[in-house]
């Protein structure tokens, strides 16, 4: 059965090789890919949305509806993680407290609790890795540097590489380090799980908000000229702002979203103690 | 593009694909499948598709990466086959 799946992986691999054969070279600008919409994307981009970078002129305005559906795709994969690992309602059997000033553990069985704001104890993973004071250290260093970082790819999309997808996962990125170098609650406590998912929804809420603010100023659906009235600048300056905004969308969804995934995979659905 | 710099990275994205498929410590799996998306991110940039890279780099190498070790860490780290 080994032999029979390699031979067909490898008859389909040949196959398709044969076919990057008739590939138009890279490059070519007479490649039906730039041919039809390409140069007028290339020619125009600049003096019709007043954004330098072309690929975030085209993905969040030529092509609003394909990045609003990606985002909504994105929110869709979220909350069926969520709907598939999220356990309600089991308490933990056992818990472990670390005594703060001696180090001294202490393992309660039962559905009991040492109050954990006393000061003096901390509660400790059933998986517990002693904690490292130079990953801490550094952690607590590097995150508020990589959330700047962030805000920075989805605010400078418009002129760099970046955007509201990048930026997205950076942010939830720095929300993850910090729940592997110190612990899931931690991040909890930051970032509750209500939040979370109120988050991913006002993302999506923000790109077909402003999609229908377009519609309600007279416009077509994500034609953010429309926007102009309102925002009190001319209709190439109005797009460039809606740009933005629907990048802020996008960076907010998916950040909630890369956070409520590792939050449910890393803790198997208890939200209570992981990785 | 240099064709040189192309060979190297194609050839290191190959070599990666087929250590990712046979490789049976599935948390050495993870790290083979960022190291994976990192050099495709390279050959993106090398192409000039700096946005794509981009995207490569933060999600396929960075965040799913991370996705992967969870769900070893939450199941097992041996294979069966």
């Amino acid at each position: 059965m080994k032999i029979f799946s390699l031979i067909i992986a490898v008859a389909v691999g040949c196959v398709l090789l044969y076919a990057t054969g008739d590939f138009p070279s890279w490059g070519d600008p007479a490649s039906p890919a730039s041919t039809h919409v390409s140069p007028h994307y290339l020619e125009k981009a600049l003096e019709e949305t007043s954004v330098p970078n072309i690929v975030t002129a085209v993905l969040a305005d030529y092509r609003g509806y394909d990045t609003m559906f990606e985002t909504t795709v994105i929110f869709a994969a979220g909350a069926a993680c969520v709907i598939l690992l999220r356990l309600f309602g089991i308490r933990p059997k056992e818990r472990y407290y670390r005594h703060l000033l001696t180090g001294v553990t202490i393992h309660v069985i039962g559905d009991r609790k040492i109050p954990e704001d006393s000061g003096t104890f901390e509660r400790i993973d059933n998986l517990w890795v002693p904690h490292d004071m130079i990953i801490r250290s550094i952690c607590r260093f590097l995150i508020p540097f990589l959330q700047l970082f962030a805000l920075y790819v989805i605010a400078h999309g418009h002129h760099s590489p970046g955007g509201g997808f990048q930026g997205g996962v950076i942010l939830g990125a720095s929300v993850i380090l910090m729940a592997i170098s110190m612990n899931l609650r931690t991040s909890l406590e930051r970032i509750r799980e209500k939040t979370v998912a109120l988050l991913a929804a006002l993302g999506i809420l923000i790109y077909s908000g402003t999609g229908a603010l377009c519609i309600l100023l007279g416009g077509n659906y994500l034609d953010y000229s429309a926007l102009a009235r309102i925002l009190l600048v001319s209709p190439v300056e109005a797009r460039s702002l809606g740009i933005l905004a629907v990048e802020i969308g996008v960076g907010v969804a998916v950040m909630a979203t890369m956070i409520a995934i590792y939050q449910n995979l890393a803790s198997s659905g208890r939200l209570d103690e992981g990785l | 593009m240099i064709w040189q710099l192309d060979l190297i990275i194609l050839t290191l994205v190959i070599l990666c694909a087929i250590a990712v498929i046979s490789v049976r410590d599935l948390l050495g799996c993870a790290i083979l499948f960022g190291a994976y998306s990192f050099l495709l991110c390279l050959l993106w940039a090398v192409m000039g598709a700096v946005d794509v890279a981009f995207t490569e780099a933060s999600v396929g190498a960075g965040v799913s990466a991370v996705f992967f070790v969870a769900a070893v860490f939450r199941t097992t780290r041996r294979t069966k086959d």
